[in-house]
């Protein structure tokens, strides 16, 4: 077992009396893929923004690297090579695809200028990779349909060369086909050695997808399960009952 | 299925799609000309002459260019109340500067060269500074900007009347009033000599944006067209040239210039006004905001901002320091408003930008920024602003009632924004 990369010790953050994330760890190692699963509102959301940069924790420590890290804005967390692909897209409805893709890390010409054309033309490249129907370079994202959306979002994320990737539902408003081009894209980052923490509320993909899956409940960690020792059933009763095996003692 | 499949199918175009010209500007640049062909005929002619022309062009500039940061404001969703206030500060610190502090402590008397230069200075910092201080107290502190202004309108309106004990300070000095229009002209041939060179950097620029599309591979427009455009273009800057050089200067006047000089004036001679500089300022000003909009960071930020403020925070941009950024900008385009507005009255007075918060935010909304956010330009809060003004001296030419002439540039206002909205859907753009 590698050292992990990334280490969340007992976080906690509250929203006035609601406890999002009580006292949660998470480990992830490079090359490997962690699932997080969990009900509406179990609190995924919340911790892994707390990774990024967007909420600050009230207690417990990050670690990247072997080191303790100090995350306190989105800023802090690209300088820790920490990507993010938001549940909410965070995409500038107003600007189009380039934009948004290079948004705080402009591409400039030689008298400090946005290189409009050059970023046009990277988008073109890495577009082709991740959704090659995508052609709206030009348009508003608000004109870009839900998956077009996520598109760009996605390319945001893995154009940067990430040591860190943070996928909240990633595949949420995706079609078959761009869901399959999304999972190629998943094992491919993880063989060029990403951590990738994933959420999802498919069971099935997560098995196929993870290495390891954890299930919050309630702000709660319930466990973490490598997938080849679990089977689906049991996860799905970890996420509903918030233990492993229903009445398993019981009956 | 077609048997043939072409994957790119080239989309139907029009002749506007062709020529890349912005629908939105072209109905605004429409309904311009018809006030001005309105009034020209309402006038018998007096509205388009090129006193008139003239004299409407240096009535605009100073809303003009505080109207460009405007849409900075708003297009981050904030708003400035204070502006036609903080216009009054600048102004008055100025013409304090020059008719008082300078001569009285450090002995430069009015009309010593550096005088102006250093009031200009003064003026622009006080500007800047003022602007950033409000800019710190809606980015960092949270207070919405619409009461942090509101307060700045009361507080500096009020902080320029005690500093000049609301007496009128004046005449400033002369080559400070060279920036307020009339008295400050770059004459026939500068004029003419400034045409030729805007009109080949125009083209240059729309050359050089085509060849780096080429470059790219990006679809360019027909080589013709382009060509259409450059004439338009230059036709555009010559023919506004030709207008303002024909304005010629009264004899009278010309025969004071020369006696002030202690010379005779030769018999027969004449002479035009030309471009006036404090118009060069707005042009430069519009060509320097238009580059920030859309060449730099700090104009991608300032959009992304408005579009969706979240997503610029967490794209890393610090949207706190972007306000201070925006105000400070704001604060400095209203001293210059000050130079140029306290120039052309030759004096500070104490009521100098009164309701010009008003004038520069419907021009900017005239000008297509909407006020959700996000959306707007430079040129367009300028032509906002020109339509504004041309509505406004219009019916005070025609002899319409003061009360009436506010009524219709309210009722104008609004009509504007309904028609923007009724367009933005039928575009189906928000
Ligand atoms: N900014 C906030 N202010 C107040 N409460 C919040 C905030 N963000 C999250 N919460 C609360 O924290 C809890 C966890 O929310 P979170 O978004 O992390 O859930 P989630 O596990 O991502 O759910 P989903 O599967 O629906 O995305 C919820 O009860 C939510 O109401
Ligand atoms: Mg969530």
């Amino acid at each position: 077992m590698s050292t992990p990369i990334v280490e969340l010790k007992n976080i906690s953050i509250s929203f006035g009396g609601v406890r999002a994330v009580d006292n949660v760890s998470l480990d992830v190692e490079p090359g490997q893929v962690v699932g997080l699963l969990g009900h509406n509102g179990a609190g995924k959301s919340t911790l892994i923004k707390i990774l990024s940069g967007a909420y600050q924790k009230d207690s417990g420590e990050i670690w990247i690297d072997g080191q303790k890290a100090d995350i306190r804005s989105p800023r802090d967390a690209r300088h820790h090579n920490i990507e993010t692909i938001y549940q909410t897209l965070a995409l500038a409805d107003n600007l189009d695809a380039p934009s948004n893709l290079f948004l705080g890390r402009e591409l400039t010409n030689a008298f400090g200028f946005v290189d409009d054309a050059q970023m046009e033309a990277e988008t073109r490249k890495i577009m082709a990779r991740l959704n090659p129907n995508f052609k709206k370079l030009k348009e508003p994202v608000s004109a870009l349909s839900g998956g077009q959306r996520q598109s760009v979002a996605i390319a945001r994320a893995v154009y940067f060369n990430a040591k860190i990737l943070i996928m909240d539902e990633p595949t949420a408003a995706l079609g078959v086909h761009e869901t399959k081009m999304v999972a190629d894209l998943i094992h491919e980052l993880k063989s060029q050695g990403l951590a990738i923490i994933l959420i999802s509320h498919d069971t099935r993909e997560m098995m196929e997808l993870c290495d390891v899956v954890s299930v919050m409940k309630n702000g709660q960690m319930v466990g973490t399960e490598r997938v080849e020792d679990v089977t689906e059933d049991e996860i799905l009763s970890m996420i509903i009952l918030g233990k492993k095996t229903p009445d398993a003692k019981a009956s | 299925m077609s048997a043939t499949p072409d994957p790119t199918p080239a989309p139907k175009r029009n002749l506007l799609q062709t020529l890349e010209i912005d629908v939105r500007l072209l109905g605004m640049v429409a309904a311009f000309v018809i006030i001005c062909l309105i009034f020209n005929i309402l006038t018998d002619g007096r509205f388009l002459t090129a006193r008139n022309v003239f004299n409407l062009t240096i009535q605009t500039v100073s809303v003009a260019i505080m109207a460009t940061g405007m849409v900075f404001v708003i297009v981050t969703r904030h708003i400035d109340l204070a502006v036609g206030a903080l216009l009054a500060t600048c102004s008055a610190v100025m013409a304090m500067t020059q008719t008082l502090y300078l001569p009285e402590f450090l002995g430069l008397p009015l009309g010593h060269p550096l005088v102006p230069w250093i009031a200009i200075a003064v003026g622009l910092f006080v500007g800047t500074t003022l602007g950033a201080v409000q800019g710190y107290l809606v980015g960092y502190l949270a207070i919405p900007a619409f009461i942090v202004t509101l307060g700045g309108l009361l507080i500096w309106r009020n902080v320029g009347w005690y500093m000049t004990s609301g007496a009128t300070i004046g005449p400033l000095d002369p080559t400070f009033m060279k920036f307020g229009g009339i008295n400050g002209t770059l004459g026939e041939t500068w004029s003419w000599i400034f045409g030729a060179v805007a009109t080949l950097v125009a083209c240059w620029a729309m050359w050089s944006a085509r060849k780096n599309k080429v470059v790219h591979g990006f679809p360019v427009k027909p080589i013709g067209a382009e060509y259409a455009m450059m004439a338009l273009v230059g036709a555009g800057i010559m023919g506004f040239i030709w207008v303002l050089n024909s304005y010629q200067i009264p004899a009278a006047r010309l025969k004071r210039m020369f006696a002030a000089r202690g010379e005779e004036m030769p018999e027969g001679f004449s002479a035009a006004y030309g471009l006036p500089i404090s118009v060069l300022l707005l042009i430069a000003i519009a060509i320097a905001m238009t580059l920030v909009a859309r060449k730099t960071r700090l104009g991608r930020y300032i959009f992304a901002t408005g579009g969706n403020p979240d997503a610029a925070e967490l794209s890393g941009i610090n949207t706190r320091m972007l306000t201070v950024k925006i105000f400070a900008i704001m604060g400095a385009l209203c001293a210059i408003s000050a130079v140029v507005a306290s120039a052309r009255l030759t004096n500070h007075s104490n009521d100098i930008g009164t309701l010009d918060e008003l004038r520069v935010i419907a021009a900017a909304v005239i000008g297509g920024t909407a006020l959700s956010g996000g959306l707007g330009t430079i040129h367009g809060a300028i032509l906002g602003a020109l339509i504004m003004q041309s509505l406004q001296s219009g019916m005070a030419m025609v002899g319409v009632d003061a009360p009436l002439q506010n009524i219709v540039v309210g009722s104008v206002l609004v009509a504007a924004v309904l028609i923007d909205i009724i367009f933005r859907k039928r575009a189906g753009l928000k």
